[in-house]
């Protein structure tokens, strides 16, 4: 790993950019609206991720406070609904994956000494259909009869059969999401194939760029999927087909089996970057290189292989026989083979490190620990015979927010601490970074740790109402909440900050153990970088 | 501008994979009631008539056949079996019959879709004649009793010695205009239905 970053020559690239005046950046609205530059791009991936992640949180404000005391208090349980499904949809579609897809523009060439993505023109359709897709989604909430209101899993015949005519908007929106996710998907594969430096073989890529690429392959074979099933719902729905009706020789329960054969490599689509963010950032902080390169590669590959043949685990209620209840059992096990395999991995890399804890390292710890957690109740929900208990309660919610949020989300932010003074020049205001970090570990456990006991009590998910005996925990659910809400407007603070330039500049290495290609460049990174290509020994 | 085309290249086979899953995500619906059939899962019976012909019967064993009834929400039938429960030989034809009642003021076209319990059993139960091949309307007001002829295939293994069939109806008037110009799984049957 450690050799990938020896470049012979650096420096000239650089000399090269600005003798000839290469910086000439465009100004104005239509700087952004036209640009090709995978900066920009990844830019506005970025802030949009972040404003989708702001609408979506506050509809989970929405959420808590109405489950803040037991009855029902703010919200019609139909609107209630809503909430919960366009939540879902936002956090999934409009802010994990872009905020991805914004760190792979941003960094992927850098990583790999390109000068821009393979496709720039494309790249900046991919990002500019996504507002409009979610400006529709959102502009269904307005409609009459409301917004989606089945579930971010849209099951049939919840969404064909008792849905509203906002059905055919959320069809479309999640089409156009899909061809955006698509599109940046091709590019990251094709500038990675096709762009790398002389020098940058397979095995010398940075595990971001590697975990990138796997996650572009799983998107491009189960976006379509995705593709299909929504349409399959519109047309049931609106032009009288009987995919999923049994009155007509459909079947409901195919609908599950096809949304999950899309669903289940979507989660690893949304937690295999945050492994190579974590796989860059923990070298750095311990002043030693990755421990067990090749094996994380060989992991990630496994991890989406695997993710193919798991997808009836979200199924075990709906009667399926019980050899094959075995099967998928087994099957979700053994993935947590490879993904201890990355844990210990990143163990071992800090044991006998010289570590720091800046803020980069302290969100990727945090990462480790949470997102092991997550890992383990995962592997409690696994079990078939206990998940007839676990099923549908919110012991699945606190689940999947430790991996979605502690993980994919803690990720992202330990992302932009780590690269957000490259991009910008300056170091940010690590006070306010500190308040972030401590605000966010606190709260964040504070709301979702205790949905393990109201789940394991018995608790439904999706429900704006519950028995008293939950009421305790969930007055201390929606305060971890709000905090945890509100400690994102911190981190907002900061990047305003930071987007304006302030604070102290940076070196181009920024961090004392930094090391590869993206860390050789000035800081802030040119508008145009390696156009002559650097050599990797 | 070898990058550019060598780029093309890649991009036309990714799109193709693109395109591959698109269609893949199609054919998963036939898949799955292959998959089903195959595995006998999905406690599905066949959707055409069966012929009986020189089918041997077993007198040594005796398999117990339960029916039940159920109407989907909306569906305002009065719908139930006159038959609960039945001892046959495997092989031996045997005619059941259930009885419908539209009570709502409107005349209501049904579909019947059967389910057998424990799926592994469907492919066995083999019926040559049944109300559920095709859709049965009903005047306001109006009953029926409609048979349904069926034999057990001998073949059926040992360790079954009871199964259930329950028949779902769907109130499908709305889309019956649209199935009588579509082929539909169960109606290409000619076997006749009671009214």
């Amino acid at each position: 790993m450690s050799k990938a970053t020896e470049v012979i020559s650096p420096d000239t690239s650089v000399h090269h950019d600005e003798h000839e005046h290469h910086d000439h950046i465009p100004k104005g609205i239509t700087r952004w609206l036209f640009t090709t530059n995978h900066k920009d791009i990844g830019t506005l991936y970025l802030w949009f991720a972040f404003i989708m992640f702001l609408v979506g949180g506050a509809m989970a404000m929405v959420i808590r406070a109405e489950l803040f005391q037991p009855g029902l208090q703010i919200v019609e349980p139909n609107f209630f609904n809503q909430m919960t499904t366009v939540h879902g949809l936002i956090m999934v579609f409009g802010a994990v994956m872009p905020a991805f897809t914004g760190l792979a523009n941003w960094l992927i060439p850098m990583m790999i000494g390109a000068p821009d993505m393979a496709l720039p023109r494309m790249n900046n359709w991919s990002f500019w259909i996504l507002p409009g897709a979610f400006l529709i989604l959102l502009s269904s909430l307005f409609m009459e009869g409301g917004g989606p209101a089945f579930g971010w899993t849209f099951y049939a015949p919840l969404s064909t059969t008792y849905s509203g005519d906002s059905t055919a908007l959320f069809v479309f929106s999640v089409h156009i999401m899909g061809i955006s996710s698509i599109m940046g998907a091709i590019n990251v594969i094709v500038t990675i194939f096709n762009m790398r430096a002389p020098g940058m073989t397979w095995m010398k890529m940075p595990l971001f760029v590697w975990t990138w690429l796997i996650t572009a392959f799983l998107l491009i074979a189960v976006m379509p999927v995705l593709a299909g099933a929504v349409t399959m719902v519109l047309t049931d729905k609106f032009f009288g087909t009987s995919f999923f009706d049994a009155a007509g020789g459909g079947d409901p329960v195919m609908f599950q089996h096809i949304f999950w054969f899309f669903g289940h490599p979507e989660v690893y689509i949304m937690i295999l970057p945050a492994f190579g963010i974590i796989s860059q950032i923990v070298p750095t902080f311990s002043r030693k290189p990755l421990f067990g390169y090749a094996s994380m590669v060989y992991a990630t590959a496994s991890i989406a292989l695997l993710s193919f043949v798991v997808w009836a685990h979200h199924m075990f209620t709906t009667g399926m026989p019980v050899y094959m209840e075995m099967f998928f059992m087994f099957a979700t096990m053994l993935i947590s083979v490879p993904t201890g395999v990355k844990v210990f991995n990143w163990v071992a890399t800090m044991w006998r490190g010289s570590l720091t804890f800046e803020m980069p390292m302290m969100f990727a710890i945090a990462f480790i620990v949470l997102f092991t957690i997550g890992g383990l109740s995962g592997l409690m929900l696994a079990i078939t015979p206990v998940d007839f208990q676990y099923h549908d309660t919110y012991f699945v919610v606190a689940h999947f927010h430790y991996v979605l949020v502690t993980g994919a989300v803690f990720s992202i932010m330990a992302a932009v601490y780590y690269w957000l003074p490259k991009w910008t020049g300056k170091m940010y205001n690590t006070t306010l970074a500190k308040w972030h970090f401590w605000c966010s570990l606190v709260s964040v456990n504070v709301l979702f740790f205790p949905m393990h006991f109201v789940g394991l009590a018995g608790m439904p998910r999706r429900i704006p109402d519950y028995a008293l005996q939950f009421a305790d925990f969930n007055k201390w659910i929606s305060l971890g909440g709000f905090a945890f809400g509100l400690s994102q407007l911190i981190f907002l603070a900061l990047l305003i900050k930071a987007c304006k330039k302030q604070g102290e500049p940076v070196s181009a290495q920024v961090w004392d153990g930094a090391e590869g290609l993206e860390w050789e460049i000035p800081s802030p990174a040119p508008y145009h970088t390696f156009e002559t290509p650097p050599l990797v020994k | 501008m070898t990058q550019a085309s060598a780029n093309n290249k890649m991009v036309v086979k990714l799109i193709a994979i693109v395109i591959g899953m698109f269609g893949f995500g199609f054919a998963l619906v036939p898949l799955y009631d292959v998959f089903c059939d195959i595995a006998g899962i999905n406690g599905k019976t066949e959707g055409i008539a069966a012929v009986y012909q020189s089918v041997e019967i077993d007198e040594s064993r005796e398999v117990t056949v339960e029916f039940i009834t159920r109407t989907n929400t909306g569906m305002p039938w009065e719908f139930r079996a006159e038959t609960k429960r039945i001892k046959v030989h495997p092989g031996e034809l045997n005619t059941v019959s259930f009885y419908v009642r539209n009570p709502a003021s409107s005349n209501i076209i049904a579909q019947a879709i059967p389910s057998v319990s424990p799926g592994t059993a469907a492919i066995y139960l083999n019926k040559t004649e049944c109300f559920c091949f095709n859709q049965q309307p009903l005047q306001a007001g109006a009953e029926a009793y409609m048979p349904m002829q069926f034999y057990v295939d001998p073949q059926l293994p040992e360790e079954i010695t009871f199964f259930t069939l329950q028949y779902t109806l769907y109130d499908v008037t709305a889309r019956a205009s649209d199935l009588t110009t579509k082929p539909n799984p169960f109606m290409e049957s000619s076997a006749q239905s009671g009214e």
